[in-house]
């Protein structure tokens, strides 16, 4: 798992708020990378994606008098980029908050695995195979990855942005469900559904792979 | 009651897969938390079930980043610039 550098953040918010071009640029050329990662799952368009990227810096910069510390400053500008990705990334302006999204999709009645795969007593009818027994080439390859980004890009928006923060940049649950103002069990409930519907494609990408094999 | 021989109630396979976030956040209660581990240590299908959840994570982990493209860092130099300009 990767995860934003660490860096000297009181030091670094005193050198912005002094105008400090050189801490500014250290800043932009260490988080930007894994802030493009995130946007790209919500903006395809490389483009378009690094556009966002800027807007956020570009938020940064004007919030960065104002902001109280009350978080981290990685929590705070995480908070800013997603707002604009959830902005890009949806057909209209975004008006609801996250709290509110976040309710929604964790209210649903969801399953995290189809219930006729298990008996009327609750055991395995159908029972997970194991992916270990794939090639260790399968298991890591670009159609194995292509898959799992497939499936993070097509998860419900709230879902698919704690999936991201936790498990693709790194953020503890803590630091997620203050960048995105969500309760901890909501921030829970979305990470499970997300990561069961990721684990579903990726069962669903093996079970195939096995049958070009045994066909 | 006999607390300290009575066996744990058992716990479905279909609750298992419910409770493995909670399990993998450290957010069970402990008496859930031992039910959960004497089951995944009986039951070689939920232990599999939560190694593909770890090994669901772990590629997810591996997306790879991307730098900005020079174009866009130099955009960024100058919207620092004229910020700073303006609040100088």
């Amino acid at each position: 798992m990767s995860s934003v550098r660490v860096v000297n953040e009181p030091e670094l918010l005193e050198r912005l708020r002094a105008r400090d071009e050189q801490a500014f640029a250290t800043l932009v050329r260490d988080w930007s990378p894994s802030m493009l990662r995130l946007v790209r799952t919500y903006v395809s368009d490389r483009a378009a994606a690094e556009e966002v990227v800027q807007e956020a810096w570009l938020g940064v910069l004007q919030g960065i008098d104002r902001f109280e510390g009350r978080s981290s400053l990685k929590t705070w500008v995480y908070r800013i980029l997603v707002n604009r990705a959830m902005t890009k990334g949806a057909r209209e302006a975004r008006s609801v908050p996250f709290a509110t999204l976040a309710a929604d999709e964790a209210s649903a009645d969801e399953p995290a695995v189809d219930p006729s795969r298990f008996t009327r007593e609750g055991a395995w009818a159908s029972p997970p195979r194991r992916w270990q027994d794939q090639p260790e080439l399968a298991l890591r390859s670009a159609e194995t990855l292509a898959t799992v980004r497939a499936a993070v890009e097509t998860l419900p928006p709230m879902q698919r942005l704690v999936m991201t923060m936790r498990d693709l940049e790194g953020f503890d649950a803590e630091e997620t469900r203050n960048a995105l103002e969500i309760s901890e069990t909501n921030q829970r409930v979305l990470l499970h559904r997300a990561r069961a519907k990721v684990r579903t494609a990726l069962e669903r990408h093996f079970g195939e792979a096995d049958e070009a094999v045994h066909a | 009651m006999k607390l300290f021989t009575r066996k744990p109630t058992p716990i479905e396979c279909q609750k298992v897969v419910e409770i493995v976030t909670a399990y993998l956040e450290d957010a069970l209660p402990a008496r859930d938390r031992r039910r959960l581990e004497a089951h995944l240590a009986a039951c070689p299908h939920c232990s599999g079930y939560l190694d593909q959840i770890r090994e669901t994570i772990a590629l997810t982990g591996s997306f790879e980043a991307e730098d900005l493209s020079l174009e866009a860092l130099e955009d960024l130099t100058g919207i620092f610039r004229a910020w700073a300009a303006d609040r100088a």
